[in-house]
């Protein structure tokens, strides 16, 4: 046992230090710290950064293009990048496509498509979940009948995240009704500007327009755009979930927001002290602060026995439902630190360009909607109920 | 014991009822959000036609009711529908203030609010306050026949529509003393009065205020001078059952939404509810609920007997519900899964209006508070 990172890890931590120092637009990090939407081209721009260096994709082989780095490189990373309130990477490209294509794709794919995630001439979304298939994803409908060269796609996908952005989304398609419907799906990329492509956002409760509803109406879909075989789609499509799944603990945002957290119920008062000098608030954030040491370690645990370029097993939905409980606790009681300045909402204030005085502190609106919005995490990328299942089948052989 | 409503009173929850679900539909709730005033005029007028102003106000000042038990039984109806009309402030807060420290010379404009020809909001929260009752640090100082009001008020519900404001300032002692404390009605166009108005998260509209020298005749003042508090903390109260009742209301409706959808969503070929994991929790979440209901009867039907009991039941009870609000807004939410996250479906409005009722009058860690200094320690 030796529970500190090893020299070259520390080495690397402040190499990644002294580049977020230098190279992260401080106009980028006021905006992340003020909780403040970003921009497509705010993203973009990030990405440019982080792929000058080499670092936009961690996760991926150097031969790629990516920086091949460990696990627990990788958790060093986003640690940093979270602490020095960087914008998130958006995983579609980089987290999720990437990896199958480098699995399952054909040469041509990889090609034509791994470059263009990196330079960010593609932006990608994630077509899986429908109106009747969310934790039952294998009941997908949206159908791809072959005709000629190309497939004709019909039916519907939702909650894209930032669909309103990509120009490029994959799919979840089924070409085939078998007894068993994990048999008869395939993978599929689909250009956006096809013609018979409609995207409706969809305003989730923190006021934002972040997912949308897709539909596809005789969209005509090149034969070459299937990635891997026909019908074997549930494959990759639960190798991109077990990447999805990496860094699913959070734990960068969890120590960031506990940090604001703390930030805030300082500022605060409550019957004319500090609000963090209150001991029953205090206990509370004594609390998840305890929770989230062990975590972090739990996380690392389980990151040092995942070697480089692999996702962690069934184990990483431990993380993921921890991680959560963790993060919506901060989130909990910086929303009530924030006391009755939770209430004013002016969206506006989220969004570009914007340049009224906030009602309030700078933090209290945010903090609103960063509860609302991160209940989130208890539901996409396999709920916490399904996270549960896995462990108590996968770990327990309770079945 | 007797647990069963009054057969007026229950006459009157149920055509408020049918009203509600009438008038405050999805659509009029949207457009009156995002109107300037922040509610449905239309709804509000339906509600004094109706006596539901009324019901809040005894009989010797010109309503029909006035009890815990009345405060109680409308909110929760209000609750039931989401509704984001100001009932809260201009008829319990303020109008509850005017009544009690207004005497005779006030009595019209009391009679204005049951008519619902008048809206009111109270001035009294400022920046530094959070939910202190006695921490008030706008001065208020006489100068000739009139009184100059300096200082800042914040989070101020529905002051972008109310006709006339009630502000508090101080006229004597330090920043947290309970006496000194006045309360004048202030004309929200007197000059000196800057407001800045916005939406509230969960419907409603709110302001904060900025008073420079604002002059108001000596007759503004409401109630003896430096003598507002107790008074405060009465109408406080009320606003707390008032609150409390609404949160109920709208945890019983979530709770029926959400049980609905558990018995008509299906994933793995069976509806969700089929799955004990959430079985377990609903039966949960029903079972705090009713304990909601409890704390509430405890609190209404102490609210007009004696101060010391009645302050603990207000500690007690909203102590509990934001405890219950907390779980039922993050299990609702869960359990529907994405849909539950959507401002398109009805649980998004009534999940982000029942956490802000944690905002308003004291939230868990208040009250918490409260209820360790007067039924603890
Ligand atoms: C903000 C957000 C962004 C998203 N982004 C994307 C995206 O980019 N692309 C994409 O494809 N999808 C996305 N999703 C969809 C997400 O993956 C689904 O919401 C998720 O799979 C849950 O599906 P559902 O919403 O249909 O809920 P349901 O599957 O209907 O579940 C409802 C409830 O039932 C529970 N439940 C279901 N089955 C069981 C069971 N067997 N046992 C116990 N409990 C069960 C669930 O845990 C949940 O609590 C996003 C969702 C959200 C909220």
């Amino acid at each position: 046992m030796d529970l500190n990172f090893t020299p070259a890890e520390e080495e690397f931590r402040s190499e990644v230090r002294s580049f977020l120092e230098a190279r992260l637009p401080r106009r980028l990090a006021e905006k992340v710290r003020l909780g403040r939407t970003l921009t497509k081209a705010d993203h973009e721009e990030w990405h440019a950064i982080l792929n000058e260096r080499g670092w936009l994709a961690g996760n991926w082989p150097t031969a790629y293009g990516g920086a091949g780095w460990s696990a627990v490189e990788r958790h060093i990373f986003e640690e940093e990048m979270t602490k020095a309130h960087a914008p998130r990477i958006v995983p579609f490209g980089i987290a999720m496509l990437g990896p199958v294509l480098q699995q399952f794709g054909s040469k041509e794919q990889k090609d034509q498509y791994l470059p263009r995630i990196l330079t960010g001439a593609d932006w990608w979304c994630q077509g899986y979940s429908e109106p009747g298939a969310g934790s039952d994803l294998a009941s997908i409908k949206t159908s791809a009948v072959r005709d000629g060269d190309h497939y004709v796609v019909n039916g519907q996908k939702t909650w894209t995240t930032l669909g309103q952005h990509a120009n490029m989304i994959f799919c979840l398609v089924r070409t085939s009704s078998t007894p068993k419907p994990q048999e008869g799906i395939s993978f599929l990329l689909v250009d956006m500007k096809s013609p018979g492509v409609t995207v409706r956002p969809i305003v989730l409760i923190d006021g934002e327009p972040e997912v949308n509803e897709v539909f596809f109406d005789n969209v005509r879909v090149p034969v070459e755009n299937l990635v891997g075989e026909e019908n074997k789609g549930w494959t990759y499509a639960k190798y991109l979930l077990t990447h999805e799944r990496t860094n699913i603990a959070g734990v960068g945002f969890a120590q960031a927001g506990l940090e604001q957290l703390k930030r805030v119920a300082r500022s605060e008062l409550h019957n004319g002290r500090p609000l963090i000098e209150n001991p029953h608030f205090a206990a509370r954030i004594a609390r998840v602060s305890i929770d989230l040491m062990a975590m972090a370690t739990t996380n690392l645990r389980v990151l040092s026995g995942t070697a480089s370029g692999q996702a962690p097993g069934a184990e990483s939905s431990m993380l993921k439902i921890k991680g959560t409980q963790i993060r919506q606790e901060i989130n909990a009681l910086t929303r009530i630190a924030v006391g009755p300045y939770a209430m004013p909402f002016v969206s506006e204030a989220l969004e570009e360009g914007w340049n009224g005085e906030p009602v309030g502190p700078d933090y209290a609106m945010p903090a609103t909607a960063a509860y609302f919005n991160n209940r989130k995490l208890s539901i996409f990328g396999g709920s916490s109920e399904i996270q549960r299942s896995i462990i108590s089948k996968t770990i327990l052989g309770l079945s | 014991m007797n647990f069963e409503p009054t057969e007026e009173r229950r006459m009157m929850q149920d055509a408020l009822r049918r009203f509600l679900s009438n008038s405050v539909t999805p659509a009029r709730r949207e457009a009156a959000e995002s109107s300037t005033a922040g509610f449905d005029r239309e709804t509000w007028a339906g509600l004094a036609e109706l006596g539901v102003i009324g019901a809040l106000f005894p009989e010797a000042r010109g309503g029909y009711g006035g009890s815990g038990f009345d405060i109680a039984a409308v909110f929760e109806e209000m609750g039931r529908a989401g509704a984001i009309e100001p009932l809260l402030d201009t008829g319990v807060l303020a109008g509850g203030l005017l009544m009690e420290l207004g005497g005779d010379a006030r009595q019209g404009l009391v009679e204005q609010v049951i008519g619902g020809e008048l809206q009111l909001a109270l001035a009294h929260a400022e920046p530094a306050s959070r939910y202190d009752l006695s921490r008030v640090t706008t001065r208020a100082e006489r100068s000739g026949d009139t009184y100059v009001l300096n200082g800042r008020k914040s989070v101020v519900v529905n002051a972008p529509a109310a006709d006339l404001l009630l502000v508090s300032a101080r006229m004597a002692g330090g920043a947290n003393d309970a006496d000194g404390i006045c309360l004048f009605l202030v004309d929200p166009a007197a000059s000196g009065l800057a407001l800045r108005d916005y939406p509230l998260s969960g419907g409603g509209r709110g302001a904060e205020l900025d008073l420079r020298n604002v002059a108001v005749a000596a007759d503004a003042l409401i109630g003896a001078e430096g003598a507002a508090y107790p008074a405060l903390v009465h109408a406080h109260a009320r606003a707390t059952t008032a609150i409390c009742a609404e949160a109920v209301g709208l945890m019983d409706r979530i709770r029926v939404l959400t049980t609905d959808y558990l018995k008509t969503r299906k994933q793995f070929g069976q509806p969700i509810g089929k799955f004990q994991a959430l079985q377990h929790r609903m039966a949960d979440m029903l079972t705090e609920i009713e304990q909601a209901r409890s704390a509430l009867i405890n609190l209404a039907g102490h609210l007009d007997g004696p101060e010391t009991e009645r302050d603990v039941h207000v500690a007690a009870t909203k102590n509990l519900i934001s405890r219950v609000c907390a779980l039922v807004v993050e299990e609702s939410i869960q359990m529907h899964g994405g849909i539950g996250m959507t401002m398109e479906y009805e649980l998004g409005h009534l999940a982000k209006r029942l956490t802000m009722t944690d905002h308003r009058f004291g939230d868990g860690l208040y009250h918490l508070e409260r209820f360790i200094s007067l039924a603890v320690a």
